[in-house]
């Protein structure tokens, strides 16, 4: 009733004029935005100036050219492809094994019935909200005097190895994405377990057959989430890992900073380059983004 | 195997009992459960039980494991004693708490309010709000290291300050570089925050608001009486990562100066223990040890939260 009512009354405002309020509204908003965007535009604007340019004309000035000059700089001098190949070598695998391990708790909490379930959701559930520090000074000693076989690391230890990058990213992260799947795998009917389970089915077959397949949106927009935040990960990568050659993207920027990236232009084309996953998921993948995280807001 | 999990459906009402499990099943559960736990114990949460034990020792960490003393509460007397940089870094994390809960939270929430309206452009104005969340903090920081740079940055630029003299040090004076640092901070942090209140907004009952309106409740009275009481499971949530994003800050400050002058933080004061020349690993344990009794308080109040209609 109320809709249909509503409906003429509105119409009939809008031809009356403009609404004020409104209008402050968007005002506000899009000066506000417009503040939001301001370092993001700056620091693009920065990286297509030449130094020369700059250093002519001032920073804040029209430009006298424009160019990827310092981009294929950035790129070649400071060996940034490097840089990204190691953020890749540690943040997939550490996305695949997070996923892989959340899920098999999330199945085994949710969908089977023991007396510890919850105590086990909570043990990887908390582990994700402790501030890394806490951590920090065992995990660097235990690093330093575990060994891993020469083939897998060439330091011969988890200190300064991927896979020691890995595992912690792995260990850290599983508890958020435990948490939102056994949310999302407790809204799954018992009676599709059940049903699997007459025809013979042991816990494998129902994990891979019938749960996970049904947890795909979850899943994609953990997997989002998760790349963002382990490819956007610096204290593990500054503490854990000591040669700067084997840093991700993201803490190599703060070691290359002095050495290369002696001007600011090329230090907005770092940090942009740096940042371009990052804002290819923004762009293409923001709407699993934004589930992932309020997935793990909504209670379950 | 078979005709034991076939016993399964006919339990399946007495779901709080133990669920039945075929031998080989049970290998795949200790698997499964198995070697998440093996990570998440042996790397978060025996190196967090070893800060504990370790903050009452001394070991300067290059020693073998016997070198360690055990010295009771000195290495907590020092630090809250004759530790000069102690005081400061426990100010600045609480300013960093009080200032990303006030500004930036409430920010958050009048964006997702507003943006909640189906406005004309709603979803572009998210979009933009948004960016910042994608962005690592390292990033943000140089980002905003462009901005605020002395002669060359956006704001003395703008504000014509660029002369000898006349030149605004955002991050390099004691006295300003901790806000200055903290709108970098905000500037993320208020993004995040109205996403998730986005998403509360969305599930607040709209027959409540439509009975307020009818009522004649001015929109700030409906705001306060209807919608953000409809929102405390969000607001739980909110309250949560904001402090926990508080004690976690690191990054940017790292990125800044690695947090000197002005900037100290607790979780700097850690890693200053840890990887600095004189490792001290008693005193770094000890430090993030009081990081550890601040954390509990939002880790206990959401892990009630969470799991407390299950007990």
């Amino acid at each position: 009733v109320s809709v249909a009512l509503e409906r003429p009354a509105v119409r009939e405002r809008s031809r009356r004029g403009i609404r004020w309020p409104r209008v402050g509204l968007h005002l506000f908003l899009a000066v506000t935005a417009f503040l939001w965007l301001a370092p993001v535009l700056w620091t693009l604007y920065t990286s297509l100036r030449p130094f020369d340019d700059t250093a002519k004309h001032g920073y804040v000035s029209l430009p006298g050219t424009i160019n990827f000059e310092n981009y294929s700089q950035a790129w070649s001098q400071a060996e940034l492809p490097h840089y990204f190949v190691n953020s890749l070598i540690i943040t997939l695998p550490a996305v695949f094994l997070t996923l892989l391990f959340a899920s098999m708790v999330a199945f085994v909490v949710a969908r089977l019935s023991f007396r510890f379930n919850v105590a086990m959701l909570i043990l990887f559930m908390a582990a994700n909200l402790l501030p890394q520090q806490v951590l920090l000074v065992p995990l660097y000693r235990l690093y330093l005097d575990l060994p891993l076989p020469e083939w897998l690391s060439d330091s011969g230890r988890f200190y300064d190895s991927y896979i020691g990058l890995i595992a912690i990213n792995v260990a850290f992260q599983t508890g958020f994405c435990t948490f939102v799947l056994a949310n999302y795998m407790k809204t799954i009917p018992a009676s599709l377990g059940d049903a699997a389970r007459v025809d013979g089915a042991g816990v494998v077959r129902q994990f891979f057959g019938v749960v996970l397949p049904l947890c795909r949106p979850a899943l994609a927009a953990l997997a989002t989430l998760e790349f963002t935040w382990i490819y956007n990960d610096f204290l593990w990568a500054v503490v854990l890992v000591q040669s700067g050659d084997k840093r991700p993207i993201t803490s190599a920027l703060a070691n290359l900073q002095g050495a290369y990236f002696t001007n600011f232009n090329l230090l907005a084309a770092g940090a942009m380059l740096a940042a371009i996953p990052t804002l290819i998921v923004f762009a293409l993948l923001q709407r699993h983004f934004i589930s992932g995280l309020t997935l793990g807001a909504s209670k379950g | 195997m078979a005709t034991d999990t076939a016993a399964a459906p006919r339990r399946s009402r007495l779901r709080r009992r133990a669920t039945r499990l075929t031998a080989r099943d049970r290998v795949a559960v200790a698997v499964m459960l198995g070697v998440p736990l093996v990570f998440v114990v042996g790397l978060v949460w025996l190196p967090t039980l070893a800060s504990v034990y370790l903050s009452f020792t001394s070991w300067d960490g290059i020693g073998g494991l016997d070198t360690i003393s055990w010295v009771g509460t000195a290495n907590y007397d020092q630090i809250f004693s004759i530790y000069p940089p102690f005081w400061p870094a426990l100010r600045h994390n609480l300013i960093w708490l009080v200032f990303l809960a006030v500004l930036p939270t409430t920010f958050g929430l009048l964006l997702a309010y507003l943006l909640d309206k189906n406005l004309r452009g709603t979803r572009a104005y998210q979009s933009i709000f948004f960016l910042p969340v994608v962005l690592s903090l390292a990033v943000v920081g140089f980002i905003w290291q462009l901005v605020y740079a002395p002669e060359q940055g956006l704001i003395n630029n703008v504000l014509g300050r660029t002369e000898q003299g006349e030149v605004i040090n955002w991050l390099g004076d004691p006295s300003l570089n901790l806000w200055a640092v903290l709108v970098a901070a905000a500037w993320r942090h208020a993004g995040y925050i109205m996403i998730l209140y986005l998403a509360g907004l969305k599930s607040v009952d709209p027959a409540l608001r439509e009975a307020a309106a009818i009522d004649g409740a001015s929109e700030w009275y409906a705001f306060r009486t209807v919608v953000f009481p409809a929102l405390r499971p969000i607001n739980i949530v909110v309250l949560v990562v904001t402090v926990i994003e508080a004690l976690r800050a690191f990054d940017i400050v790292f990125i800044v100066n690695k947090g000197r002058n002005g900037l100290e933080l607790l979780s700097i004061l850690v890693y200053d223990n840890i990887v600095g020349e004189a490792s001290r690993i008693g005193y770094g344990s000890a430090l993030a040890v009081i990081l550890l009794v601040i954390a509990l308080v939002p880790i206990v109040t959401f892990v009630a939260h969470a799991f407390g209609r299950e007990e």
